[in-house]
């Protein structure tokens, strides 16, 4: 008897709608783009930096506009999640082992979110 | 004993008269301790003999049984009808070409497997009368949770990348490969490396982590793919900055 496989094709652009751990999984890929786009702003303001006071002034007032804070809420929002979402992955990723136990995974996740605390604390102290 | 009418959705395909799979419902009266491979013995046995499935041990150890239960890779051995609602569609494991109804074509994932030579290769050949290889519980608990792997490909089922990119080695075989790069008794690492450790390998994972969530063993083969990454960066630093260092 001969055999007749049949394929099943997978949707190439629709299949993280059919499961919400796909969709999560895509949540935090998207973010990357706001991280870019981010990092792109803060090249754009190094080069108005370079052109002199009045276009860094001019930048800086386009941030304080509604569409700039906008942005920077958006990008935010995005930011965090991409973060705490790496931060809670990481016991998977970089296990410790101590003797004959693994150090709890909560331990390295918190120890994350302290090290992000702390560096917060230092930007917002110093940056002010 | 309390009985419920559950109306089995199942997905056919015959290869000798089909051109496409269909699905046959079959009504099956069932018991609330049931699992979802009783149902579909029931059917075998009174409805219809004709339907073809993997099974053997029914107390998921064996890895025969994986199929997509509402549209979830789930052994159906372990999946309680009473968890389910009156209306459970069963279907072949998906990524994989369906030979006859809820059976797949596996070669792809046999082939993979031996690939990455999921076997103990010794550092040094030792003469019997040298005695046994001797391990600590530290060294033991460093690869354990990996050795509880039934190759029941839950984790090929429930990956999109390894849907999207049939080439891709898969959770199952890495984190074998894995579990016998930790294990001290172990030489034979810079072999596997040259098959996990490749564009196809390891590189194709972008951490969905499908395969930790779906494993009815709780083996984390996500967890292993990104210690994988992480081992074969620090190898690629060492050979290009530091040529000079012995691996």
């Amino acid at each position: 008897m001969s055999r007749k496989p049949y394929i099943r094709e997978v949707p190439k652009t629709s299949w993280f709608f059919r499961q919400p751990r796909y969709m999560r999984y895509m949540a935090r890929e998207v973010t990357c783009i706001f991280i870019g786009a981010y990092a792109l702003l803060l090249v754009v303001a190094v080069k108005r930096l370079a052109q002199g006071p009045d276009a860094f002034q001019g930048f800086l007032d386009a941030l304080h506009s509604p569409l700039g804070v906008l942005f920077n809420l958006a990008v935010l929002v995005a930011a965090v999640y991409h973060s705490t979402s790496w931060f809670n992955v990481t016991p998977q990723a970089m296990p410790i082992q101590r003797g004959e136990e693994f150090v709890p995974g909560k331990m390295i996740v918190g120890a994350h979110y302290a090290a992000w605390a702390v560096v917060s604390l230092i930007v917002l102290i110093w940056g002010v | 004993m309390s009985e419920r009418q559950i109306q089995l959705e199942v997905l056919r395909y015959n290869p000798e008269t089909d051109t496409e799979p269909r699905f046959q419902t079959y009504s099956v009266p069932c018991l609330n301790e049931w699992v979802v491979l009783d149902a579909l013995n029931y059917v075998k046995d009174n409805l219809d003999t004709t339907l073809s499935y993997r099974w053997s041990c029914h107390m998921a150890v064996c890895g025969s049984c994986g199929m997509m239960i509402n549209g979830e890779p789930k052994l159906a051995c372990k999946a309680f009808i009473h968890e389910y609602p009156d209306k459970i569609r069963v279907e072949p494991l998906a990524n994989f070409p369906i030979e006859r109804d809820l059976v797949t074509v596996v070669e792809d994932f046999i082939t993979k497997f031996a690939s990455i030579k999921p076997y103990l290769i010794p550092k040094e050949d030792k003469p019997i009368s040298a005695g046994e290889y001797k391990q600590s519980p530290a060294e033991l608990l460093k690869y354990k949770q990996y050795t509880l792997c039934i190759n029941c490909m839950l984790c090929y089922a429930a990956c999109p990348q390894y849907g999207l990119v049939p080439e891709f080695l898969g959770p199952a075989a890495i984190s074998m490969a894995h579990r016998y790069n930790q294990d001290s008794r172990d030489g034979g690492r810079d072999q596997r490396q040259e098959v996990i450790a490749s564009h196809e390998g390891v590189w194709e994972c972008s951490f969905v982590g499908a395969c930790s969530e779906v494993c009815p063993k709780h083996v984390d083969p996500a967890g292993a793919l990104q210690q994988v990454k992480v081992a074969s960066t620090i190898d690629w630093y060492k050979e290009h900055l530091m040529p000079w260092v012995k691996k």
